[in-house]
């Protein structure tokens, strides 16, 4: 019975890869591995929506694409980009939502000779001495969002921020990445633990700091919790953060408590260029919720790609990785281009939390960096 | 590090340990009568806030809100002991967690086909939502001493129900030797569904005043279980007394841990690897409070010896 | 009924190489990584069913040795892959990318660690013991995801998977190999315990303390072996998982981790020596199944054990074997 179903599932696998080869010349076909389950699905779900929005609205056939979850679990991640490589024998891997799991299947994956896009992560060693000519970041360096926010910081004058991030490795890159732009001396330091809910005990000492102002990373859960804590404890500070806990996704959960909060971003649903417009309308119109950070990630990753399968075949890795190279397409976020890492080269923005009608949202207040090199791309050399 | 902050933070401690109270509570209410280990407690705390969150969101009320959670969990609770618990109680151990645990995977990802991949919003009242001054020139929120106060006046509560009332002697009986109180006349199966309901309401309500203060989210219930479980470990399995101790002294280990031990460790380390470093141990602090409780008394505080 | 079942048994184990044969002759080499990960999956279910099964010690903690043994090979392969010795005072220890290095030292570092966990675990017993061995996984995990040394949440990527002298361990099949040899051999040996006069004294232990006592025989060190050994198969497993993912993380001591690892056990059927084989194949093969047709698959699979425990006794085997108890 088992020995059957496995035969018959290898048997359905090498037929379908067996047609694909025979029909599509110069299609690609790309294997996407994201977290579509259990707690965080929703940044998988975004990516996914993104990346097949431009994929649909592109109507370019020779695109083809596998989607697996990986839990958020890295093991699994793991096996499914050996199966992508392996049964479904992909050409591009993509998707993956959070560092660790990055770290865990890129590396591999380049090594044998696979492009891998990334839509969210951007771990700094993938940035700097680990750098490799497949592997392309479109969304940011892990420490950019941070580093915005640091400069923003000075240039309001703050002198004494508080800062606070899970203890963790990502969590430790955005309190240096902070502090890397940040010119005055930070008032208080804490890491918290990851996936801690209540913040009473930071909070009690954010007040008796006495700082000026207050910077956090917390991504997910955790940053809902610190928001509607902060918002009670009576602690009157301006608040500045990454904009992973003031996305669209989010920010309905946090509510009234986020208004007016100042958060960097490389994207904001209102930035005025064609592309975000027309992406921001077909993704409300497809999906009927406003897309995110995460899923302005994804389209831009998928454009991409589909840019470069105008210009070259796949086959060839040096023409199709030069055609990524030159990043020749209409990035939702305006200008866009990679640097000599292959990171994104962009501009960062203040955003505000604000209410639109019923709705929490994001404007643009202001740019905190302009064409943004991230602290790694000096170590890189391939 | 100044007395004010000092005594804030052990408020904080106490509203944690208040809040594990109500979670812990109902898991060793349900240990204690039916045998029953039961790794879905933490489903319920999670099924109590969305409930409380939908509510909210629909009639804009919190009162309504905290009691939507409190139906929500007792009517799930009930289901589930109808449907599946009942047939664990002569099983061993083994099967229970099992059972339970496959209940975890099919309450959480049931929530995330309902409610979505996204947290949930759910507010405390307006006006809660300000601090108050505690003598002393204390600033602490108004909400947190309200969940205190939930929190001791159902311990005090449930010490009244079991001292006083019929139910509460039934549970004792229940505890003591349950073949003789069905022996007794007592309809068995009725109790236990009113037990385990009991304790899943108390789990929602937990869920529904902490979700108001964090995030409405599915998962939300499996970090709080694993302490809840560290709890009653700590206080003696079954004993209501010792679920109240546990989790005072959970919290403040945990609060006050996380509080002092980074500052410790920066008197002979570099600042930040303090933090790091201590922020590391203070996560653990709970687990070796609890190795050391089990090394003194392997039963627990308040555990039976039996 | 007996000889059914030991049919069954055999069946079943000759259809793990079986599958990656086939795979190998249809080139699908992601189903032989499948059969390996069974093969690793259900080696750390073996270990676990020498303290759950013969012993009658719940352990909700065994993702503690797993992680072990993970970090073992982890940590030892990325000083091989930097050169930089793990110790130099005051003797000097190299990193080293030998499986056979490596498995020793696994199995050494999660028996010493069973050995502490075990000392203190087992002076409770009932829900206590499911609860502190819990909690001391609970404890290695925050450790490992606070730690930074090793890469705290991120874990250690291992690019080129560890040797074994004559082999090419890429390859699937012969990594396969190496897998299914290492789940024998401990098969074996398991099967050996289980009949051995340490063995029987442990069941005895299990099913009347009071009566192996009063013939002299202690069953706290009785368990605290069994324990120990336990521990070491499991930290063993871990090892393999580790070189089979060429990655460790933190995820490895989840106590989610330890769940699934008592799934195994309890699927196939609790102290059946092959009970782990079969669990670990039939959860593998959900995994695979359910995870293409929904994104909530796991409502199915918590339906499905659902109904095994409530209506399945005896696990798989036992089912199919048509007996409820294995055989003491």
């Amino acid at each position: 019975m088992k020995l059957k179903s496995i035969i018959l599932a290898a048997g359905l696998c090498a037929m379908a890869t067996g047609g694909f080869a025979a029909g599509h010349e110069g299609g690609v076909k790309v294997g996407m591995i994201t977290t579509l389950s259990g707690g965080g699905a929703g940044l998988g779900i975004d990516v996914r929506d993104g990346f097949m929005l431009a994929a649909k609205m592109a109507g370019n056939d020779k695109l083809e694409v596998v989607i697996e979850d990986d839990q958020r679990k890295p093991e699994i991640a793991v096996q499914l980009a050996d199966k992508m490589i392996q049964s479904e024998k992909v050409d591009v891997l993509t998707g993956i939502i959070w560092s660790n799991l990055a770290m865990a299947v890129v590396p591999a994956a380049v090594a044998q000779g696979k492009f891998y896009l990334s839509p969210n992560a951007g771990p700094s060693q993938l940035a700097g001495k680990g750098c490799n000519p497949l592997y392309f970041n479109v969304a940011w360096q892990n420490d950019a969002l941070h580093e915005a926010a640091g400069a923003y910081a000075s240039d309001t004058g703050y002198q004494n921020t508080f800062i606070l991030a899970p203890n963790y490795p990502a969590g430790q890159d955005a309190l240096t990445g902070f502090k890397r732009f940040f010119k005055g001396e930070p008032a208080g330091e804490i890491y918290t633990q990851l996936g801690q809910t209540d913040y009473a005990a930071e909070l009690a000492q954010i007040r008796a700091s006495g700082a000026d102002s207050v910077f956090f990373f917390l991504p997910g859960g955790m940053g809902i919790s610190f928001l509607k804590q902060y918002a009670s404890s009576g602690i009157d500070l301006p608040v500045v953060g990454p904009a992973f806990s003031f996305d669209q996704g989010i920010l309905q959960a946090v509510g009234e408590a986020a208004l007016g909060v100042k958060n960097t971003s490389q994207w904001s649903k209102d930035l005025d260029n064609a592309a975000n417009v027309e992406f921001v309308a077909a993704f409300e119109a497809e999906y009927g919720r406003l897309p995110s950070l995460y899923a302005s990630q994804g389209y831009d990753t998928a454009n991409l790609l589909l840019s470069a399968m105008g210009k070259a075949d796949v086959k060839d890795a040096d023409a199709f990785r030069a055609a990524l190279a030159e990043a020749d397409f209409a990035s939702v976020r305006g200008d866009f281009k990679f640097g000599t890492n292959q990171h994104p080269v962009q501009d960062y923005y203040v955003r505000e939390v604000i209410k639109e009608g019923d709705v929490f949202t994001n404007k643009v207040i202001a740019t905190s960096l302009t064409d943004h090199v991230d602290a790694y791309a000096a170590e890189c050399s391939y | 590090m100044s007395l004010i902050l000092l005594i804030e933070q052990v408020l904080n401690g106490l509203q944690f340990g208040v809040m594990l109270f109500l979670m812990a509570a109902g898991l060793t209410l349900i240990f204690g009568v039916m045998g029953l280990i039961n790794l879905a407690h933490g489903s319920l705390y999670m099924v109590g806030a969305f409930a409380a969150a939908a509510v909210a969101g629909l009639t804009g009320s919190f009162v309504l809100a905290l009691l939507a959670s409190l139906i929500a969990a007792a009517a799930a609770g009930a289901l589930v002991e109808l449907l599946v618990i009942r047939r664990l109680y002569d099983r061993d151990h083994l099967d229970q967690v099992l059972a339970t645990f496959a209940l975890i995977l099919m309450f959480s990802e049931g929530t995330r086909w309902v409610f979505g991949s996204f947290p949930l919003f759910l507010d405390i009242p307006a006006a809660l939502a300000q601090p108050v001054s505690l003598p002393g020139g204390i600033l602490y929120p108004a909400y947190r001493l309200l969940i205190i106060a939930i929190g001791l006046a159902i311990a005090v509560g449930l010490f009244q129900l079991i001292a006083r009332t019929r139910i509460g002697i039934q549970i004792r009986a229940g505890e003591a030797d349950r073949e003789m109180i069905a022996a007794l006349g007592v309809d068995i199966s009725k109790l236990y569904t009113l037990v385990f309901a009991l304790g899943a309401a108390l789990a929602g309500l937990a869920g529904a005043l902490v979700g108001a203060i964090q995030s409405v989210q599915v998962g939300m219930g499996e970090p709080v279980l694993i302490l809840a479980f560290v709890v009653i470990v700590i206080g003696g399995i079954g004993s209501i007394k010792g679920a109240l101790v546990g989790a005072l002294l959970v919290g403040l280990t945990d609060t006050l841990g996380g509080v002092l031990l980074p500052p410790l460790f920066a008197t002979f380390m570099e600042a930040s690897s303090a933090s790091s470093v201590g922020s590391s141990l203070a996560s653990m602090s709970i687990y070796i409070l609890m190795a050391a409780v089990l090394l003194y008394k392997p039963t627990g505080l308040f555990g039976s010896t039996t | 009924m007996i000889q059914r079942e030991t049919l069954i048994n055999w069946a079943l184990f000759a259809l793990l190489p079986a599958t990656a044969l086939i795979a190998l002759w249809m080139d699908e080499p992601f189903i032989i990584t499948l059969a390996t990960k069974v093969a690793i999956l259900a080696l750390a279910g073996v270990g676990l069913n020498i303290a759950l099964g013969l012993g009658g010690l719940v352990s909700l903690g065994h993702a503690a040795f797993f992680g072990i043994g993970g970090y073992a090979m982890g940590i030892l392969a990325s000083h091989a892959q930097s050169y930089a010795p793990l110790m130099q005072t005051p003797v000097l220890i190299e990193g080293t990318t030998s499986m056979p290095v490596i498995w020793l030292v696994a199995i050494l570092a999660s028996a010493l660690a069973a050995l502490a966990i075990g000392a203190l675990s087992l002076r409770t017993t009932g829900v206590y013991f499911i609860m502190i061995t819990l909690a001391f996984g609970q404890m290695l995990y925050y450790f490992a995801i606070s730690w930074p040394a090793y890469g705290g949440e991120d874990g250690l990527s291992i690019y080129v998977r560890n040797g074994f002298p004559g082999l090419n361990t890429l390859d699937p099949i012969q990594f396969f190999a190496v897998a299914f040899v290492v789940l024998a051999a401990v098969l074996f040996f398991a099967g050996r315990l289980a009949r051995a006069p340490f063995g029987l004294a442990l069941a005895a232990a299990r099913q009347n303390p009071e009566r192996v006592e009063t013939v002299g025989l202690a069953p706290y060190r009785l368990r605290l072996v069994a324990f120990v050994l336990s521990g070491a198969v499991t930290g063993l497993a871990g090892a393999l998982f580790a070189d089979l993912n060429r990655f460790v993380s933190p995820t490895m001591f989840s106590w989610q981790m330890s769940g699934e690892i008592m799934i195994f056990v309890i699927l196939g059927g609790v102290g059946r020596l092959f009970g782990p084989v079969a669990g670990a194949a039939l959860f593998i093969l959900l995994e695979h199944v359910l995870g293409g047709l929904s994104d909530y698959w796991h409502v199915y699979l918590g339906g499905l054990l659902l109904l095994v425990v409530l209506f399945a006794r005896g696990g798989m085997i036992g089912l199919a074997a048509g007996r409820e108890v294995a055989h003491d």
